[in-house]
């Protein structure tokens, strides 16, 4: 995107990327939503999928688990339906080719999505299948975020500062890194959560996280400090991962050193578990968005130095 | 590469990479729905004849399980989530009583040999009431109905989460007709679980004796009509775990097997 030639312009559509925002967002409620039925231990409370108590569209009692569960599909349902209508919008109103696909990316994911939803109540949350719907949940939401940042006025409107990036490995692989390794601690976190895995592999991961997170953040603030949409992604991503840390901590204290024994789910381990998966949901996309400006403000820089030789891409 | 095609290529890339991520996320998801196969369904088996045993010389063992140890406070339950659910409510998972130890399953586990036995026709009752199960340890035999009932005016549901049997999860709402279910294997300390109120847990267990017992909340226990021989008795709590003793019984003979149970570890 960032030099001169530039494929396809399209023009900035403000209600388009508004709703794009509004995806995103009601993706980010829907993770706390689906969040709270696990907390709960609610996932069972609805036998039944693609109904709900025999039902497609009437709305059960909402108490106990239910309330829990119910509330989580339906707002699966509305966020099912902005995707769908995202993605018509873009496909007649975006001129990039690459973002219709997107979009329709999207809404690919949100069905396997929420299939994988009713395939996980239907065989009483196997732990593979439920893990793969909390790390399916947050692809979508990361994607949904991408969509808010491509149709955003910046990206479309903006000339963006450019700084060549000449140092290896590359800050644009470091972002990639730690994507990787988030998304490692993702699968890890979930599958302890779902009761596949024991703790410490996640705990073990986590200083692997906190060190590839903190050497990119600190790449990215020292040499590309001046670029405000390096550097703004940059500091969330840290302070994220300050915060997630904290809330892994109260997580694992209230879910394991005092409430192993808990008769029912106790409100503290509920709200640290839930806030902990809320921003490492969070520090997901916002690493997400950091690798995507990244790519466009600090491209590496071989090709510009060196254009007769071949090497492989730093990525 | 060149410096022409730059842009182009590295879009290009990005999403290569995007597109690969979601493929092989979508595959790790399409592969895991295979996963667990429901097993066959739970038929009792055609019953072979019982082996007879001489109502003469039967004998009876009873006792008293004790809690060594002071006692643990029984936590609280806080069912302020549905308002369906009436009265107090507190943890049953060790019931001790001026330090008899209540719900201990106690049952023949060893020295029967090939003997069977018939499944009595009439069902074992486990009822939801007060958003509590009643009884909160049950003993059947392998392929005997249990009947299921649902006494609050809230909808439950039931799930056992058996090692051995067939899981399943079927929702009950106020005043509707009981649920009849059967085990068919051997499974000691099946639990049994309602999501809706997820403080509600009871356990099952699936023998194939009649030769079992569930200590009152005296500690007490008797089983009778047992042919006399050389028996291990086991005795389990959801908590403690098992323990086991080996016993003789001679003909007509009363026997007072008594066990203590010492708290957890931690
Ligand atoms: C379509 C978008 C959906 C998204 C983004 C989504 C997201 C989530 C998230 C983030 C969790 C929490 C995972 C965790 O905390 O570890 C969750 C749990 C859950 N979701 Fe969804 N969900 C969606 C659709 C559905 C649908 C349609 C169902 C239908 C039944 C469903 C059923 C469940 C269940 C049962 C759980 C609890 C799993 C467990 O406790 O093991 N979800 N969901
Ligand atoms: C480095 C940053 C970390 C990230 C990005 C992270 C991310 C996550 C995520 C995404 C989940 C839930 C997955 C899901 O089901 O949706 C999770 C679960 C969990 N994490 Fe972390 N985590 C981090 C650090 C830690 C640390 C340092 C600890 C403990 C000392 C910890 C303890 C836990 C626990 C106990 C759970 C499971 C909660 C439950 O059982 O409900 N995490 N983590």
């Amino acid at each position: 995107m960032g030099t001169p030639p530039k494929g396809i312009f399209t023009p900035y559509n403000r209600g388009h990327h508004r709703f794009a925002v509004i995806l995103a967002s009601w993706t980010f409620l829907l993770i706390i939503a689906g969040a709270l039925v696990t907390s709960n231990d609610a996932g069972l409370s609805v036998p039944d999928w693609p109904t709900s108590f025999g039902s497609l569209y009437k709305i059960p009692k909402l108490v106990g688990g239910v309330k829990f569960e119910h509330t989580h599909r339906m707002v699966a349902q509305v966020a099912g339906l902005l995707t769908i209508i995202l993605a018509i919008w873009t496909w007649r109103a975006e001129k990039r080719r690459w973002m219709r696909i997107l979009a329709f990316a999207a809404l690919g994911t949100v069905i396997a999505q929420g299939i994988l939803g009713g395939i996980t109540v239907l065989f009483y949350l196997p732990p593979l299948v439920s893990s793969a719907h909390a790390a399916l949940a947050q692809t979508f939401f990361c994607l949904a975020v991408a969509m808010a940042i491509f149709t955003g006025k910046k990206w479309i409107a903006e000339d963006p500062p450019i700084q060549f990036d000449e140092r290896r490995p590359s800050l644009f692989t470091l972002t990639l890194l730690s994507i990787f390794v988030l998304y490692a601690q993702l699968i890890l976190g979930a599958m302890f959560r779902h009761h596949g895995l024991s703790w410490w592999p996640h705990v073990l991961n986590a200083i692997v996280v906190s060190f590839v997170l903190a050497w990119t953040a600190v790449r990215a603030l020292t040499v590309y400090s001046q670029i405000e949409a390096i550097r703004r992604p940059a500091i969330l991503m840290l302070s994220l991962l300050i915060a997630q840390l904290c809330l892994g901590f109260m997580a694992f204290l209230t879910r394991i050193a005092w409430g192993h024994e808990a008769v029912q789910p106790e409100l503290p381990m509920v709200i640290s578990t839930v806030a902990h998966v809320a921003v490492g949901a969070l520090l997901l996309a916002t690493t997400v968005i950091l690798a995507i400006q990244v790519w466009r403000h600090a491209p590496v820089a071989f090709e510009a130095r060196l254009p007769q030789v071949q090497r492989t891409s730093a990525a | 590469m060149n410096k022409k095609t730059w842009t182009k290529t590295s879009t290009t890339k990005t999403w290569t990479m995007i597109a690969a991520l979601c493929a092989l996320l979508a595959l790790a998801a399409c592969s895991k729905k295979e996963e667990a196969p429901a097993p066959a369904a739970e038929q009792p088996a055609a019953q072979p004849a019982a082996t007879p045993i001489d109502p003469a010389t039967v004998a009876t063992i009873n006792g008293t399980v004790k809690f060594d140890g002071t006692a643990p406070k029984p936590a609280k339950i806080d069912m302020s989530q549905d308002p369906g659910c009436k009265g107090t409510n507190e943890a049953e998972n060790v019931v001790v009583n001026n330090g008899d130890l209540a719900n201990v399953f106690v049952y023949v586990k060893d020295g029967l040999g090939s003997r069977t036995f018939d499944v009595p026709a009439t069902p074992i009752v486990l009822d939801q009431q007060g958003c509590k199960y009643h009884p909160h340890i049950l003993g059947v035999m392998a392929g005997q109905t249990i009947q299921i009932k649902n006494d609050d005016p809230t909808t439950h549901n039931i799930h056992p989460t058996p090692k051995d049997n067939r899981e399943w999860n079927e929702s009950q709402p106020p005043s509707s007709p009981a649920l009849e279910k059967n085990f068919a294997r051997e499974e000691i300390m099946l639990p049994v679980k309602c999501n809706q109120h997820p403080w509600m847990k009871m356990y099952i267990n699936v023998v194939k004796s009649p030769f079992y017992a569930v200590t009152d909340k005296d500690g007490k226990y008797s089983i009778t009509g047992l042919p006399p021989g050389n028996y291990t008795l086991a005795f389990v709590q959801e908590k403690l775990g098992e323990q086991d003793q080996s016993i003789t019984v001679g003909p007509k003979e009363t026997k007072t097997v008594d066990q203590s149970f010492k708290p957890a570890a931690d």
